[in-house]
């Protein structure tokens, strides 16, 4: 079994580990390339199916391109969709900085959801190596009652075993992807020959490396305009894959108050 | 040597590059090939996280302006450079300078890519500690050369070998404080050593280093040229990646039976061992078989006619056999064992002590299953390894115990089968701790409820129950004694069938050795022997008491599952007589003089010295045979029978 076999066959585990336990469980799908290998691996947990529902919380921000990927893709893959936009920034905490404040929206969209449906687990593909209070995360992460991220007091998780029970009024956020890296994913991507979104190739020298809100997310300097051109740029750059995202790199803890308030 | 910043080409970038990111930016696995877990663990303030950074800076593995953004968050703070700020993204960590909870980055070396994974020294943290070292292949184990060993470095020692983590390589640290002096580290290497052989780990390497000056650690030490093997890079290169073991016997533990479409599919993932198509497999510990049709999958070149350890898969059956989430698949040969008692060597996390009677929800492979602490052998002081009785588990001690579940388990002895002979105990709705599987002592209850004729069909006897109890007047009964050696249930017994025959009843008491002169001549007294030996007797019992007999039986019999299934065999007519004295008073009357030769070594298992007694939990009646003579003992059970089993003579209903 090689190196994305492995990583596959735990994303697959954790994936029926949740479908098992949890009775209400939701996918968050952002369009971006890391969500399109969450939706893949579901569908290699469940031979083809994806059993539960994937939640697209609409900022109304997103990038046409992707936007016309989810319109297609919700039929390809035969995917039960459901969809809600997020509250105006008006709305949210006014001490955030800027980016972060217009972040804040998708918290609040994704609580507004998960009061409505009454989910009580809502899969994410975050992964460690993208940010570091991501790094500390666990597969099976318990959120309070209004969606809060106790980071100071974490359940222990090891030997495969999760915590899958939870007090009422809260619920679990499941993540998949936790173990994977930028790399792992696209080198995923090209073995299986997953569609992705165009913006992440290069078109006049630049190229998305992460996908975000429009007004919050830029491009960077690029010629890589295949997969195998990207894995390639990957395996030398130093530079990190959300430098892109204006909301991580405004206060040294802006992204911190961002998820422990409940962001993904 | 100062540390000077890694100044790289890179692609360029609009924004100023991040403040708090993880960043691992060329990590990953690498080209698909390898990746090694490497748990960084010991005291708090001994050096992990520095350890780290200087790695990554050494091998050029920080990404662009990271060593900048820490400088800036120290200058904040007003304190010196402080690498731990590259794992310890969170605000409290920073503004306490202490690692709360784990993390992983990534890097790579020119054999293959690793990830790192910190692990909070402090004592507070350590389920998070635990959390991150039981997910790695590989240990690096830090020790202040200055502080010497402390509390959590053999805490820290003593749970990798707890938690299945075989390769440790230790780091004598702050070489640079004790004036890089060999005979410091020869005496650290020397203690330590002798700590972790008692657990039975050797370590890969003892390396000193400094992180702080960078001295064995991507670089050889110009200071310590007494030290000639490999630097800490090297070391890590000498680690080898774990895989899950295709060599063992099959275990697939059942996730879940999906029915999305016209195909009934069994998941899981394979723990240990490969399985193919057409192979029979044995769903335990229901004990049903069936043979494998097919191996699903979705989206791979070509459907898979086998497969192996750590693959995650689905099979359909030839048959339609009930199977469900907490089966353990195996081949009919090397099955798991089968038992609703254990013993377990378990670490503790819950904010509320383990204690006797606790029930706690264990989840073991996929089942979830309720358990009681049935006794708690001894308490482990991870210091210095000795052991005291306690009544009490707190949280972060190590204990021995015995665990009993509700019903029925499939395990493996974690010694055999790494993957499935570990647990874990949820208390409320917390993970609250682990331990991994032991059974000595303990039989493998498999083969005592495994029916192995088929076409067995009961005969009616012409001549019934009720006609049995007119003639003899009273109802068949099987009296169970049990109690320890010494106890008095022989000479209780021998009185009681006396007593019975003389009052008119029919009776027989079946006592050890004459039984295993004959029926039980072929066992010997393993633990499988000794449960086998039970079996029987409680079988033989059960057809006495069918002949319309007062059966009575005087064996120790310490196990609840044994008498369990004597009760099973003699159904209603059944009673559980506790013969109690406690182990003093047994072991002063020793009328066999066993306990002397028991406590001499002499007897090994024996029980209420080297193996266990458990009581009865609700015995129908209990004889305090310290406190009652013989004559009162042998009244209070006649007394007993006759109230329960003697019938007023009346004609047969026909």
């Amino acid at each position: 079994m090689d190196h994305l076999d492995s990583l596959e066959s735990q994303s697959v585990f954790i994936f029926r580990e949740a479908f098992n336990r949890i009775e209400k469980l939701a996918m968050l799908w952002s369009l971006g390339k890391d969500s399109n290998v969450m939706i893949w691996l579901a569908r290699k947990a469940f031979f083809g199916h994806v059993p539960f529902p994937a939640m697209h919380i609409d900022t109304e921000m997103k990038f046409p391109e992707m936007y016309e990927f989810r319109d297609r893709y919700v039929k390809e893959w035969g995917l039960n969709f459901i969809s809600d936009t997020c509250p105006p920034v008006e709305e949210m905490d006014e001490t955030l900085p800027p980016a972060a404040r217009s972040a804040a929206r998708k918290t609040a969209g994704l609580k507004a959801l998960l009061a409505t449906h009454g989910f009580e687990g809502v899969i994410a593909g975050i992964r460690r190596d993208e940010e570091g209070t991501r790094a500390k995360e666990r597969y099976f992460s318990p959120r309070g009652e209004r969606g809060t991220w106790d980071i100071k007091d974490q359940p222990p998780e090891f030997w495969g075993q999760f915590n899958t029970t939870f007090p009422p009024g809260t619920h679990l956020r499941i993540h998949p992807l936790l173990h994977w890296t930028e790399i792992d994913i696209w080198r995923y991507t090209l073995r299986e020959n997953i569609p992705t979104v165009p913006l992440y190739f290069s078109q006049d020298g630049k190229r998305y490396r992460s996908l975000g809100d429009k007004d919050i997310t830029f491009p960077i300097a690029s010629e890589a305009a295949t997969i195998p051109e990207i894995i390639t740029e990957l395996e030398t750059t130093k530079i990190s894959e959300r430098s892109g995202r204006a909301m991580d790199h405004e206060a040294e803890d802006a992204f911190e108050r961002l998820r422990t308030e409940g962001y993904m | 040597m100062p540390l000077s910043v890694c100044a790289r080409k890179a692609i360029c970038s609009p924004m100023n590059t991040g403040s708090n990111n993880n960043d691992s930016s060329n990590g990953g696995g690498g080209g698909g090939g390898e990746s090694l877990k490497v748990a960084i663990v010991g005291h708090v303030d001994h050096g992990k996280s520095t350890l780290v950074g200087r790695l990554f800076h050494d091998t050029g593995s920080l990404p662009e302006g990271k060593f900048e953004a820490i400088q800036a968050m120290c200058e904040r703070r007003g304190m010196p450079f402080e690498w731990a700020f590259l794992m310890d993204a969170l605000q409290a960590e920073r503004d306490q300078g202490v690692t709360i909870d784990t993390s992983q980055i990534w890097f790579r070396t020119a054999k293959r890519g690793y990830v790192i994974i910190d692990a909070p020294g402090h004592k507070e943290f350590l389920k998070n500690m635990i959390t991150g070292a039981a997910a790695s292949d590989a240990a690096l184990l830090l020790i202040d050369a200055e502080e010497g060993i402390r509390e959590q470095s053999r805490r820290h020692g003593y749970l990798l070998h707890l938690l299945g983590v075989r390769q440790v390589m230790v780091a004598v640290n702050k070489m640079d404080l004790v004036d890089f002096d060999r005979g410091r580290f020869d005496a650290i290497e020397r203690e330590y050593r002798a700590y972790l052989g008692e657990l039975g780990v050797t370590p890969t390497h003892f390396i000193p280093v400094s992180a702080r000056q960078g001295d064995n650690i991507a670089q050889p030490s110009a200071a310590m040229a007494w030290y000639k093997g490999p630097t800490v890079l090297n070391a890590l290169d000498d680690f080898q990646v774990v895989t899950q073991p295709d060599d063992l016997p099959l275990r697939f533990p059942i996730q879940d039976v999906y029915r999305f479409d016209d195909r009934r599919i069994i998941a899981g993932r394979i723990e240990s061992g490969r399985l193919s198509v057409g192979d029979t497999l044995l769903f335990s510990p229901a004990n049903r078989t069936g043979k494998v049709k097919s191996i699903e999958a979705w989206s791979v070149p070509g459907q898979p006619v086998q497969a192996g350890a750590g693959d995650g898969i689905g099979i359909t059956l030839e048959e339609q056999i009930f199977v469900e989430r907490g089966d353990l698949a195996s081949h009919e040969t090397n099955p798991p064992i089968e038992s609703d008692v254990f013993r377990a060597r378990l670490f503790w996390l819950g904010e509320r002590d383990l204690g006797v009677g606790s029930r706690y929800t264990m989840k073991l492979n996929t089942k979830d299953m309720g358990v009681v602490v049935q006794s708690i052998e001894r308490v482990v002081d991870t210091d210095d390894l000795s052991a005291r009785e306690a009544t009490g588990v707190a949280r972060n001690e190590v204990a021995e115990v015995t665990l009993r579940a509700d019903t029925m388990l499939a395990l493996d002895e974690f010694s055999s089968s790494p993957q499935t002979g570990r647990f874990v105990l949820v208390d409320g709705y917390n993970i609250s701790g682990g331990g991994i599987i032991s059974m000595e002592g303990y039989a493998d209850q498999r083969h005592l409820i495994t029916r192995r004729a088929s076409n067995i069909q009961r005969v009616e006897h012409d001549v019934t129950e009720e006609n049995r109890q007119h003639r003899n007047g009273h109802q068949g009964a099987v009296l169970w004694f049990t109690g320890l050696s010494g106890s008095g249930k022989s000479t209780v017994a021998v009185a009681v069938e006396r007593r019975l025959f003389n009052l008119g009843y029919q009776t027989y008491a079946l006592d050890g050795d004459n039984v295993r002169h004959g029926l039980n001549a072929d066992l010997g007294f393993s633990p499988e022997d000794r449960a086998e030996n039970i079996r029987r007797i409680g079988e033989v019992a059960a057809l006495i008491s069918q002949a319309g007999l007062i059966c009575i039986t005087a064996f120790i019999s310490p196990y609840r599952s044994d008498r369990d299934r004597a009760r099973g065999a003699g159904g209603e007519q059944f009673s559980e007589i506790y013969i109690e004295a406690d182990l003093a008073t047994c072991e002063q009357r020793d009328p066999k003089g066993l306990y002397k030769k028991a406590r001499a070594g002499e007897i090994p298992d024996f029980t209420g010295i080297s193996a266990p007694y458990e009581a009865p939990d609700t015995p129908e009646l209990v004889v305090d045979t310290a406190a009652l003579s013989v004559d009162e003992a042998v009244e209070r059970v006649v007394a007993y029978i006759q109230g329960r089993f003697a019938i007023d003579a009346k004609p047969v209903a026909d």
